[in-house]
Formats: C-alpha cells, sequence, structure tokens
C-alpha cells in the first residue's frame, strides 16, 4: 500500500511518545515498514511536540511536511490549529477539547483564540472528545493519551488484536488495566 | 525477527552486536539514548562521564588498552572532546575506537546548530553518516572494523531526523572479539614533538589510503533511475530526497568524510542536473566544486539554515507541493517552560524581583529566561555562567553586588568547577548559584557524580557540592531550600554584599523524580482572590487567569505551594488531607 501518515501533537508531559509507541507496535506486528519521529529534550517541558508515524509497503521521509497527514491526534486544540496544514485536506482530525493555555496566553501576554475546535471543523473532518473526562471515568487524568489512540484506532483498518497486543507490549504491567480501560472508552467514542 | 528501533538504540546494538566492551559518554539531546541503551547490555561496561572530554579520554584508554571502545555526544560535546580528538587521529586506536557525534539541525534543544562534518575533514578522520536505524546499527559494527583496519578513531554522525527516529532494524548476536595484546609502542602513543611528526605523515598516508576505500565502499552508491536530475546527498536527506523524487537518480553518500569525490564525479557523467542536497553547510559541495565536479545546485536553492523536509526539495526545485490550509489565525506560541512544582522556578522569581544581572547556563533553567520571569541575562555553554561572571564582575566591580552566575549540578560537575577555580584563585568576589536538584534533568534524568549512583544504578561516593567550593577556596558556603523565597532571598542578599567570592546551594530535587511526592492540587478561594496576578508572576503551567481570578489546572498542579507564598490575600491554599 501507499505511505500513510499519522501526526500526534500535543504539550511536552502530555504522554504523546507512549502513544507513538502504541501505534508503532500495532502496526510492525501487520508487517508494515513503519517510521516515527520523537523529539525528546527541551520541548519535552510542556512545550508544543509533534510525532510523526509512518507506514506502508516502504516508508522514506521520517517526517510529514505540509497537506502529508492523513490522520491527526491532537491532545489539545492549539496544537491542532498551529498543525493544521499539514493535514491532507481530506485527512480526519482527532482532537481532544480540553484546552492548556501556553504561556503567553498565562501571563496575559496573548489571547487564546476562540472557538478552535468550531473553526478546525471548517478545515477538516473533525472528531472532537473530552478525554480528560473519559480518562478520569477509566479511573486517572493521566490516561488522556490513551483515550485518545482508542478513538483513533476506532477510525483506522487495523485489527483489535493488534491494538491489544502492543498495549501490552509498550505500557508497563501495572498500568496496563487503566490503559485498555481508557483505550476501550475512546475507542467506543 | 525485525524489531523498530530509535536510530540511538540501533546504534547501542551495534555495539553491542560489535563486540564493544566499553562506552563512555556525557548525556546531550539528540545523542543520550545510545549510552542509556548500551548500559542494558551486560557484556558492555558503560558510564557517565564528567563532561565529553572526560568521556573520549577514557574510551581512547579502553582502546589503548585493547579494547574496542565507545563515546557519543552531542554535536557541541564534541567541542568539548575537541582536544584529545585531534591527537587521538594521530595515536590511531589498538582496539577499535567510535565516537557517535549527533546533530540538531533546527535547534530542537541546543543552543547552536552547528555541522559537525567539518570535525572530520578538520581532524582528518573518518566519518559515516546513516539514513535510518538499520544502518545505524551496521554502521556502528562497521565503523569498528574500519578503525582497526585503519589504524584510526572513527566518527559516526548522526543528527535528530536519524537519532530519534524510529525504523526497522534487524538484530544479530554478538560477536565477541578478545582484548588485543597491549604493547608499549611510545613512537606511536607519546605524542612529543619528534613523535607526533612523524604520526602527522602516518595520518595523510591513512587519509590517501581511506580516500581509495570510499572510493570503493558500498557505503556508498550510484542508484540510477530518471537522468534529467542527478541527487547527491547523504543523512536523513537521503530519505527526503527519496520521497520528493522517488523516480530521480541519487548517488547516496554513507562515508561523508573523505569523500569518493571521482565516484561522484562518473555519477555526474549520467544524469542532466547534479544537485546537492544537504542540511546546514555545503560540505559536500564545497568540495565537489573544488574538485571540478560540475554542481548544478545546492545551497543556493535550500539556505544554511535548519531542517529540510520533502515539501522544501521540491518547493526549492520548482516542483508543486500538497495543497494545505492553515489555521488562518494568530496561533499564540508555546515554548517549553519549567514544569508545575520545579525547584528553580522559586529561585528564579526571586532573581527575578531582585532584578539581578544573571549569567545562565545549559540545563532546564535556561528556561529561566522566558517570560514571565526573564531573569537570564546570557546563556552561551556548558560552565559558561560561571567564568563570564567572573569577567563580567572583574571589568565592572561596582555591578558585583547584582550580578550571579547560575548552574546546574551536572553542568557544574562538567565545567563550571574550573571557572569557579578562577574566581576563588583570581581573588574574584562573585556570588554563584549552584542549582542542585538531584539529577540531570533537561536531556530526561541522568545520574551524575553528585548523585551517588551510576549509569549502571550501582552506588558510588556523591561528590559534596560544598566541599568541593570550600576546597576550591570559596569561604562561604550556603544551602537554601528554593521553595523558601523568603529565605533565599535574605540569603542572596547577604551573599551579595560579601566583598569575597560565595556559593549559594540551592537545593530542592526535581519534581518529576519518582521519588519526589506530590501533594494535592492548591484551592484558590474565588471570594478572597482581588485578581492581582501577583501568582502569575511565578509562570507557572498549573496556574490561569480566567475571569479576572486566578485558577488552578488541577491537572497539572502538584501542590508545591510557591503560589500561597505570593499571594498577598491569603486566598490560595493547601486543600485539607
Amino acid at each position: 500500500m501507499n505511505t500513510a501518515s499519522v501526526m500526534i501533537v500535543g504539550v511536552g508531559g502530555q504522554g504523546t511518545l507512549l502513544a507513538s509507541k502504541v501505534l508503532g507496535a500495532a502496526l510492525l506486528s501487520l508487517d508494515y515498514d513503519v517510521k516515527v519521529s520523537e523529539v525528546h529534550g527541551m520541548s519535552q517541558r510542556g512545550g508544543s511536540v509533534v510525532t510523526y508515524v509512518r507506514f506502508g509497503d516502504e516508508v522514506h521521509a521520517p517526517i510529514v511536511d505540509l497537506g502529508g497527514a492523513d490522520y491527526m491526534l491532537a491532545f489539545e486544540p492549539l496544537e491542532a490549529a498551529r498543525y493544521i496544514a499539514r493535514l491532507k485536506p481530506t485527512g480526519l482530525l482527532i482532537v481532544n477539547t480540553r484546552d492548556t493555555p501556553p504561556m503567553p496566553v498565562i501571563t496575559g501576554r496573548m489571547a487564546y483564540p476562540e472557538d478552535v475546535v468550531g473553526k478546525l471543523g471548517a478545515r477538516a473532518d473533525v472528531v472532537a472528545i473530552d478525554a480528560m473526562k473519559l480518562a478520569k471515568d477509566a479511573g486517572s487524568p493521566k490516561a488522556v493519551n490513551m483515550v485518545l489512540m482508542g478513538a483513533l484506532a476506532a477510525r483506522m483498518r487495523i485489527p483489535a488484536s493488534a491494538w491489544s497486543d502492543a498495549l501490552e507490549k509498550q505500557v508497563p504491567a501495572r498500568f496496563l488495566e487503566l490503559n485498555r480501560r481508557a483505550f476501550e472508552l475512546g475507542n467506543a467514542y | 525477527m525485525k524489531e523498530l528501533l530509535l536510530g540511538n538504540w540501533a546504534v547501542a546494538r551495534g555495539l553491542y552486536e560489535a563486540g564493544c566492551r566499553f562506552v563512555s559518554s556525557y548525556p546531550g539531546t539528540p545523542s543520550t539514548e545510545i549510552t542509556e541503551r548500551a548500559a542494558d547490555y551486560a557484556e558492555i561496561y558503560a558510564e557517565w562521564a564528567p563532561n565529553e572530554k572526560v568521556a573520549l579520554e577514557a574510551a581512547l584508554g579502553a582502546s589503548l588498552a585493547g579494547a574496542r571502545s565507545f563515546a557519543a555526544m552531542k554535536h557541541v560535546g564534541l567541542n568539548v572532546a575537541a582536544d584529545p580528538l585531534f591527537t587521538a587521529s594521530y595515536t590511531g586506536v589498538n582496539g577499535g575506537l567510535v565516537i557517535a557525534v549527533a546533530d540538531d539541525p533546527a535547534m530542537h534543544s541546543s543552543q547552536n546548530e552547528q555541522d559537525s562534518r567539518h570535525y572530520a575533514r578538520a581532524a582528518k578522520l573518518p566519518m559515516l553518516e546513516p539514513s535510518d536505524s538499520s544502518e545505524c546499527l551496521h554502521f556502528a559494527k562497521l565503523a569498528f572494523e574500519l578503525s582497526e583496519r585503519f589504524d584510526t578513531p572513527v566518527i559516526l554522525r548522526t543528527a535528530t531526523r536519524i537519532a530519534h527516529a524510529q525504523s526497522l532494524v534487524e538484530p544479530s548476536p554478538r560477536e565477541e572479539v578478545e582484548l588485543k595484546p597491549y604493547e608499549k609502542n611510545p613512537e606511536k602513543y607519546v605524542m612529543s614533538p619528534s613523535n607526533a611528526v612523524r604520526r602527522h605523515e602516518a595520518v595523510e598516508k591513512r587519509t590517501a589510503a581511506l580516500g581509495e576505500y570510499s572510493e570503493s565502499s558500498e557505503l556508498n552508491r550510484g542508484e540510477l533511475r530518471g537522468r534529467e536530475i542527478g541527487f547527491v546527498t547523504s543523512g536523513a536527506c537521503y530519505e527526503y530526497v527519496r520521497e520528493a523524487f522517488p523516480n530521480a537518480s541519487v548517488f547516496k553518500i554513507g562515508i561523508v568524510h573523505p569523500l569518493p569525490v571521482e565516484r561522484i564525479r562518473a555519477f555526474s557523467g549520467k544524469v542532466g542536473r547534479l544537485i546537492v542536497v544537504e542540511e546546514l553547510d555545503p560540505f559536500i559541495e564545497t568540495e565537489l566544486r573544488a574538485a571540478g565536479v560540475p554542481v548544478a545546485g545546492g545551497k543556493d536553492l535550500f539556505g544554511l539554515l535548519g531542517e529540510l523536509s520533502p515539501v522544501k526539495i521540491q518547493k526549492a526545485l520548482g516542483e508543486p507541493v500538497p495543497e494545505a490550509k492553515a489555521f488562518g489565525e494568530p496561533i499564540p506560541p508555546r515554548p517549553p517552560v519549567m514544569c508545575a512544582g520545579c525547584p528553580h522556578r522559586g529561585l528564579f522569581r526571586v532573581l527575578s524581583k531582585l532584578k539581578l544581572t544573571v549569567l545562565g547556563d545549559i540545563g532546564c533553567y535556561t528556561l529561566g529566561s522566558a517570560a514571565p520571569l526573564n531573569a537570564i541575562d546570557s546563556v552561551v555553554c556548558m560552565g559558561a555562567s560561571v567564568s563570564m561572571l567572573h569577567g563580567f564582575t572583574k571589568v565592572r566591580p561596582d555591578t558585583a553586588k547584582r550580578t550571579v552566575g547560575v548552574i546546574g549540578d551536572s553542568t557544574f560537575i562538567h565545567s563550571g568547577i574550573t571557572g569557579l577555580i578562577d574566581i576563588a584563585y583570581n581573588r574574584g568576589v562573585s556570588t554563584l548559584i549552584v542549582l542542585d536538584n538531584a539529577i540531570t534533568g533537561m536531556t530526561g534524568h541522568q545520574q551524575n557524580p553528585t548523585t551517588g549512583l551510576t549509569l549502571k544504578n550501582e552506588p558510588s561516593p556523591a561528590i559534596s557540592i560544598e566541599k568541593l567550593c570550600e576546597a576550591s577556596g570559596i569561604r562561604s558556603v550556603r544551602v537554601v531550600d528554593p521553595h523558601d523565597m523568603q529565605l533565599m532571598e535574605r540569603t542572596l542578599k547577604e551573599e551579595l554584599q560579601r566583598d569575597e567570592p560565595s556559593v549559594i546551594v540551592s537545593r530542592r530535587p526535581c519534581a518529576l523524580l519518582k521519588c519526589v511526592p506530590h501533594k494535592p492540587p492548591v484551592r484558590i478561594d474565588p471570594e478572597k482572590c482581588r485578581g492581582c496576578a501577583a501568582c502569575m508572576k511565578l509562570g507557572c503551567p498549573a496556574l490561569r487567569f480566567a475571569g479576572k481570578r486566578a485558577a488552578v489546572d488541577e491537572a497539572q498542579c502538584v501542590g508545591c505551594g510557591l503560589c500561597i507564598q505570593t499571594c498577598g490575600f491569603c486566598a490560595i491554599g493547601e486543600v485539607d488531607q
């Protein structure tokens, strides 16, 4: 198959890296060629973070450029807005509706744009989801990443068993049940 | 079975398979995970050295003793290790010696965008450049063979999109390599002038031999497809070119120094236009032009700044690019910030309040330069806070009572202590603050000589920062918890008044350490909050201003209580447990 591209965007510390690990493991088990690009270091301290996951018969670049993503999984609305130009016009955006104001907004220097999720809807197919609420329902606000992964999984043609195995591989055993519950809640959304 | 591995992990796997026994490194994004992963193999002795110079010298010593040895660092780390690098080129090796250097085009986590390929030419060393994780593994293994065959240290160069990209790798078992016998050989290893003169000759002969190897090596290969354009490229750019122009011919370079110039010349004769695609400096392009290879385009098309991408390459060559719709409104930037509960925040709030001149350093606390703290005047390189503080206050003695340096525990050991010795020895009067958060923070929690644990988590004697300062000749050394902002302010004022040098150790462990307990989120009483925004001056990501009142983001707040200290109306309090 042609190469397909997923972008995972969010705020450093929200668990985007674990989400990309689970997705990468699921795709690998299906015998795709897979490339994942991450950024570590300074931006992980509450900065804007992007992870790219690409898969297909033969993948070259590990990054996704303008108009290149088939799916965008956004952990925060402003981050979806920041990177939306990298989503294909036919692409799907799954966005967490909970906002996390960046420092220029916290200090009052800039305003958080109004109705970001609504405006994104005019540019792409959007699935908006209060992942924080579902994560709390699953048992921990930290499970936002797995709620969102679950929502993405429901919209990609990947067998449920591949996801289940990937979770088992990538998530520490003592958090596995919590993460499974969060994934299921997102998957059913 | 194939595994999905980070480039850095694949390098570590390559070390393991190649029979490498000794690894010494200093952490630096994006190189850190090579050494962390290497430490997981019982067969490899792996350590964090105090800095990159020590790491490379330790690896050179292990090589001299006959072991396959390795050191990893980021691009600016290679500057620190440059001294042993240039002369190790003369001594050559006994057991294979490989040095990995990870560049950071676009500066995702760095203070400059230097191109480390220049070191290969300057130090006359071979440099290999992998394009994905599989090549990271294979090139690392091959680097040891080349090192022993040509009697040279070999540099393995990666960049963020290789080091921190995952792709498929087929691991093999380890091949044990016996220690080579050690024989005393001063003509080769004692670089006194008379010996070094002869070794320089050997280096030039070796470079010629490596040039011949590069011309025949399969690491360099021409891939003929459509003949209109022929790209010459290496590393991540090779993957970008394949993505952007799948039907074009490509000369893929795996040995970036010495370049296979004659093979590229022959390749250029088979294609219409020869285009060189490389990030940062025109390293390949300049060499090809100097050799008279007809280059039709390079830096004139792609520029000298930042990372490239498939779309940037298409654009530069006038090709149509995919349709893209931006958000269409200004989007507030999201710079990195100190975490909620960060021990540095209290200190920087005090520095900001006192409006001191602050010479800064490399680490999480560099973030003290950002709004609203705006507390830092300079950040240059590891250790520079201390030595720059000395120079600054020597020529402006009147400023000594309102100027400080700030440096983290690991950075202090790396190269801050030498600056402090400069201050003490040369009768400076500066006040230095050592931020001891019990870990190397920014690179993702590595142990260091002050933490009492090694890379392999074995207990080791922890350096006492206080005693080290005292032994250097600093008579006033005080330890303060930065969460007590009143005490920190009082201590700072007292130490700045002294007519002799002093050190304040600002001590509290990183809030992200698992051993640090978090409290429930603080509560803000909306009846008492007057909206004065005094708490907002902390720059805490867990506080926000909503409807002219401060509010707490419960998902982020760790209950550190700094904001309680800032509130003049007692509106913020701990939740009763």
